[in-house]
């Protein structure tokens, strides 16, 4: 607290630091860019998240930055525009490098230009849309925006507009076309069998060599978040989990402790524990499908195949006691839905040891094979410099020697009492990204294991108010889900429904370091490395 | 007993002494049944091999694999058959309209063409070059062609980028696969393929010349596999990069070619293989007098019943490694072939000599 | 035929829903009697390609991992033929609209369709494909692909369990066996259009 209050009094006397959640600094425009320069320098290198807002009377940016070495440091800067027509706010993506995509998102949503942003083309939604949705007074007549038939043309997809102050200090619109005339461009996606999911990545090459990746967001954006302005909060618990399906449990988990904390709201020992029983156990599955999605691209069919058929035992665990499979809806504000089910600690103590046994079998299998491994290793190296500057979080970021687990840094549910130990690796490289995720298995069973043995008794579920209102104020809350960072920010003005909800997704900026790690590498090692990293879509859409 | 000379002999002999005058038409009676002959048994390996596959595939998986469609989905493959040959033929408009139709064709009839020259057992042989090595050589690789010309016309960047892969692949591994297939020219002194099984009788040539031998089935196994574009070779249609490859434009009917030739491609290498190699459809003989007993009883089995005995055996090992390894990048690929299979059998090529010469 | 003709192993007629829909289905296709060689020829393209149903590898969300439950070992859809996943359009027979479509995917879908070769099928997996499904209310989300699309069979769940998959998928099946090959397709959009030639034609 007194060392941003000495950083920040250092870039102008006349900024104050309010003891919020974290401290917060409310910043005006023509000083946004000094505060942001002076942190980074301070050591805050990480921005973790960037949110739109609307506050009716004006339009504003909050910006979430932490550190990667000072890593409970965590300070919050805040920025308002009056000018509703024609907003404009300086960009930081020239310091944090992971703003670049977060900075279109927020002119997607909400309209604000950024000066000297290096592209500003909408990021989810078509170029062709009519209004920013997010603002308050959008006018959300689907005439306005029908059904579209027709694809959008590639001079809409290509044509990069920027905002830039020339020499008299007017803000001037240029645009550029992204790709050269000369250059062989192909579409990889939306629909395509290597993108899990609907990612179209525009990939100019030279022969098989990568010149430029160009990821285009947007064809599984569903707008949960405006979504959740209009629901009460146990109804938004269920958008939670469609984010990023494959980490639903734990994404549920975030948002119930972001009302918890709101509410001063004790959760049972018993609901905690079973709760992170559940989250390694979505960590598990997930990362079992991630392995066997890596192998299905290297067109190892046969190893995605076990990996689904032991995802099926999580799959039956969860079945059992919370009813569903891929959606688990267990996590409730204040607990858990429903008390354990009788067979739930037999099952997964008999699910321990077969992972391990299994593990053994993935790795003779296919991490000893020397074809994976050729194709694994010396690819997309991604340094730790790097890794923060575009906030790849998660097994991605650890691959690389950034150790940034949330268990570890914040503690929440108890992580604090437990035994485990935050797989890191250094190279940063294809393989290592693959291996870690084996290793966290390992650890994830772990934990189940020191929970499973002393389960603790009492109630599953603390009691609830029949409506669920925050006390106004902001609220965030960090998880570590399946694929890195997993934040929830709840703007509340008392209400039963939030004023504004904005999740961080770890997939989004894992998506941004496509470019970088596939440039100069073989169109089939962008397969790998987008494997390895293990996004998403519908978690980077949202 | 079961062979099948008897019958070939026997319809010949019907045909000439109903028909002495015009012998000419009786040649052309024997083409066509010859060819009716061949169309058929292709088009039914053909059905076999892709339930065999389908079958394997979900064994290795831990499936059940088709079991609805009849007996243990034993007709699966025909109902797919029946299906693929009523599915639309798309029309592109800006496709180059004559070499995408004829692309599936010359792929087929490359395959095919081979077919022809096997040797399936005793007498059971479309046509006997004295050259058959060659011919098989070269007819085999004209699919490669085919390949090309579907992926320039269908005027798709996934399918040129297919196709180039496939021809940089096919034309590279097509020289270990001739490499080792002359090694054992060498020592069979014939390029004539029943000249080449007679000469298998008393021990299959992977026998008659242990090392080089060996070396040299490897080899061909890893080319021939690289050949029929199958994983862990499977660029040219790597799903996961390239949706479908070169047939990525092509449906209906037109896709069940390249289909069917992919299936019978492997069937093919694994029966040259089985020629040049394992003694074709010769029986398993131990050339020594205690086992005169065993070799008659290997005898009593038909000749045909051999050759596919050991075409399924090899089919199986492709199977196995096609749904055990992951694929290949295209520069291991090449590295693969040009820095290792091709010294490796240019020099087992001397070896060889050197071993002919000294026994 | 009647709908108790249509064959599914191991599948009773009375364990299926949706008989009287098939049924009524069935009288308007059989409206003009049926040739008995025409029927019969009839009955073999239907097996064969109600037996050989080919995917398209689709999906935009989680129903899709559901969808790739269904082709994992514990329920294989190898059983069915169904395994045969094409990544081209233009090889696929059917394609499982798994997931959520928002208006930035909906030309998308709708090409892909359009690529797809005669017969083509179109099952709607889940709540989104169904009806926009728990992003009804959003502004991007298109509330049923059926708005873009035909679609044969619906598969509701949040996502579907790999078993209802299955259900649709005889489902369709059981819609296919029902088909007149030689006749205009049946498929629902063309239907409006024919509907008036049809009449006439039927009874050839």
């Amino acid at each position: 607290m007194k060392k941003i209050n000495d950083i920040i009094s250092s870039v102008n006397s006349a900024l104050t630091v309010e003891d919020c959640q974290y401290p917060t600094i409310n910043v005006p425009v023509e000083q946004l860019k000094n505060v942001a320069k002076k942190l980074f320098e301070n050591g805050y290198d990480f921005l973790i998240n960037l949110t739109g807002m609307d506050y009716k009377d004006s339009l504003g940016v909050i910006y979430h930055i932490s550190s990667s070495v000072d890593k409970n440091a965590m300070v919050v800067l805040k920025t308002t525009t009056d000018n509703r027509e024609n907003p404009v706010i300086p960009t930081v993506s020239d310091i944090w490098e992971s703003a670049n995509l977060y900075e279109r998102e927020v002119y997607d949503f909400f309209g604000i230009r950024f000066i000297n942003h290096p592209d500003m083309r909408r990021i989810f939604l078509r170029q062709d849309w009519n209004g920013y949705p997010f603002r308050k007074d959008y006018d959300s007549n689907p005439e306005l925006n029908p059904v579209p038939l027709e694809n959008q043309t590639i001079e809409a997809m290509e044509d990069v507009p920027t905002l830039t102050v020339n020499k008299d200090g007017d803000l001037v619109a240029n645009s550029k076309p992204l790709f050269g005339k000369q250059e062989y461009v192909i579409n990889i996606g939306p629909q395509h069998p290597a993108t899990h999911g609907v990612l179209h990545l525009r990939v100019s090459l030279d022969g098989e060599i990568i010149n430029k990746v160009d990821p285009n967001f947007g064809y599984i954006h569903r707008g949960i978040e405006k979504m959740c302005e209009t629901k009460t909060y146990p109804q938004i618990l269920q958008l939670t989990e469609r984010l990023d399906y494959l980490s639903g449990t734990m994404n549920r988990h975030a948002f119930c402790l972001c009302v918890e904390k709101a509410m001063g709201l004790e959760v049972p020992a018993r609901a905690q524990a079973v709760r992170v029983i559940f989250d390694e156990l979505t960590r598990i599955a997930s990362h079992l499908l991630g392995w066997g999605c890596t192998c299905m691209d290297m067109g190892s069919i046969t190893a995605f195949i076990y990996g689904m058929r032991d995802r099926e035992k999580i799959m039956d665990i969860f079945e059992e006691t919370g009813g569903g499979r891929l959606m688990v809806g267990y996590n409730v504000i204040g607990g858990v839905a429903n008390d354990v089910s009788p067979k739930f600690v037999d099952q997964v103590k008999e699910f321990i040891p077969y992972m391990r046994k299994m593990i053994k079998e993935y790795h003779t299998l296919f991490t000893y094979n020397p074809i994976a491994r050729g194709r694994m290793e010396n690819i997309g190296f991604l340094t730790k410099e790097q890794a923060v500057a575009l906030g790849t979080t998660g097994p991605v970021g650890r691959a690389s020697g950034w150790s940034c687990d949330v268990r570890k840094i914040e503690p929440y549910a108890g992580y604090d009492k437990l035994d485990f130990e935050e797989v890191i690796r250094t190279e940063g490289g294809t393989l290592d990204r693959y291996l870690i995720r084996l290793d966290e298995i390992e650890q994830s069973l772990r934990i189940i294991e020191q929970l499973i043995n002393n389960l603790p008794e009492g109630d599953f579920k603390a009691k609830t108010p029949a409506i669920i209102k925050l006390p106004a104020g902001e609220y965030y809350q960090r998880v570590e889900n399946a694929r890195g960072d997993f934040g929830v920010y709840i703007n509340s003005t008392g209400e039963k429904n939030p004023y504004r909800v904005k999740f961080r997704s770890p997939c989004m900026t894992l998506i941004s370091a496509l470019d970088p790690l596939c440039k100069n590498e073989k169109i089939a090692d962008l397969i790998m490395i987008g494997a390895s990293l293990d996004y998403v879509i519908p978690c980077a859409d949202r | 007993m079961l062979e099948l000379d008897k019958l070939v002999n026997l319809i010949h002999e019907g045909l000439t002494s109903a028909m002495p005058e015009m012998a000419w038409l009786v040649s052309l009676i024997e083409y066509v049944l010859i060819g009716v002959a061949f169309l058929a048994v292709y088009c039914v390996l053909a059905l076999v091999l892709i339930y065999v596959e389908r079958k394997v595939c979900a064994f290795f998986q831990c499936r059940i694999g088709p079991n609805r469609v009849g007996p243990f989905g034993i007709f699966q493959s025909i109902a797919d058959m029946v299906k693929i040959l009523l599915k639309e033929i798309i029309a592109i408009t800006k496709t180059d309209n004559v070499l995408f139709k004829l692309a599936p064709f010359i792929v087929l009839t490359g395959s095919l063409c081979t077919f022809g020259a096997l040797p399936f057992g005793k007498g059971l042989q479309g046509i006997d070059f004295n050259v058959g090595v060659f011919y098989l050589l070269a007819i085999s690789s004209l699919g490669v062609v085919g390949i090309l010309l579907a992926g320039w016309a269908s005027n798709n960047k996934y399918t040129l980028i297919g196709a180039m892969r496939s021809g940089a692949q096919l034309v590279s591994y097509e020289l270990s696969a001739s490499i080792s297939i002359l090694t054992m020219v060498i020592l069979a002194g014939s390029m004539q393929l029943s000249t080449i099984v007679e000469k298998q009788a008393d021990a299959w040539f992977i026998f008659q010349a242990p090392l080089p031998a060996f070396i040299a089935f490897v080899i061909y196994l890893i080319a021939g596999h690289a050949e029929t574009n199958r994983g862990p070779f499977d660029l040219p249609e790597a799903e996961s990069e390239l949706t479908a490859g070169y047939h990525t434009e092509y449906s209906g009917i037109q896709f069940g070619f390249f289909y069917l030739a992919e299936y019978l491609n492997m069937f093919i290498i694994a029966g040259i293989a089985t020629t040049i190699f394992l003694g074709g459809w010769q029986p398993f003989h131990i050339n020594a007098e205690w086992a005169s007993g065993f070799n008659s009883i290997m005898d009593y089995i038909p000749s045909w019943l051999w050759f596919f005995a050991k075409v399924f055996a090899l089919v199986f090992l492709s199977l196995w490694v096609r749904w055990s390894f992951p694929r290949l990048r295209i520069d291991q690929l090449l590295k693969l072939e040009w820095k290792i299979l091709m010294p490796i059998s240019l020099i087992n090529m001397l070896v060889m000599a050197v071993w002919v010469l000294i026994f | 035929m009647e709908v108790k003709d249509i064959s599914i192993k191991n599948m009773k007629t009375e364990d299926f829903k949706d008989n009287a829909y098939l049924e009524k289905y069935v009288e308007e296709l059989r409206q003009g009697g049926v040739n008995v060689v025409v029927g019969v020829l009839d009955d073999i393209i239907n097996w064969g390609r109600s037996n050989s149903v080919w995917p398209l590898t689709f999906a935009t969300s989680c129903c899709g991992i559901e969808f790739m439950c269904v082709g994992a070992a514990r329920t294989d859809f190898a059983r069915f033929g169904w395994e045969v996943t094409r990544n081209s359009p233009r090889q696929a027979d059917v394609i499982f609209v798994a997931g959520t479509i928002v208006h930035k995917m909906a030309p998308v879908l709708k090409r892909l369709y359009d690529q797809m070769a005669e017969p083509k099928y179109v099952i709607a997996v889940g709540g989104c494909a169904i009806s926009g499904g728990p992003f009804i209310d959003s502004y991007h989300v298109v509330k049923g692909v059926d708005q873009i699309i035909p679609v044969d069979v619906y598969v509701p769940g949040c996502p579907p369990r790999p078993d209802a998959m299955l259900y649709g998928m005889m489902q369709l099946q059981r819609k296919i066996k029902v088909e007149n090959f030689f006749k205009l397709p049946n498929k629902p959009n063309r239907e409006k259009e024919t509907s008036d030639e049809s009449s006439t034609t039927q009874s050839k």
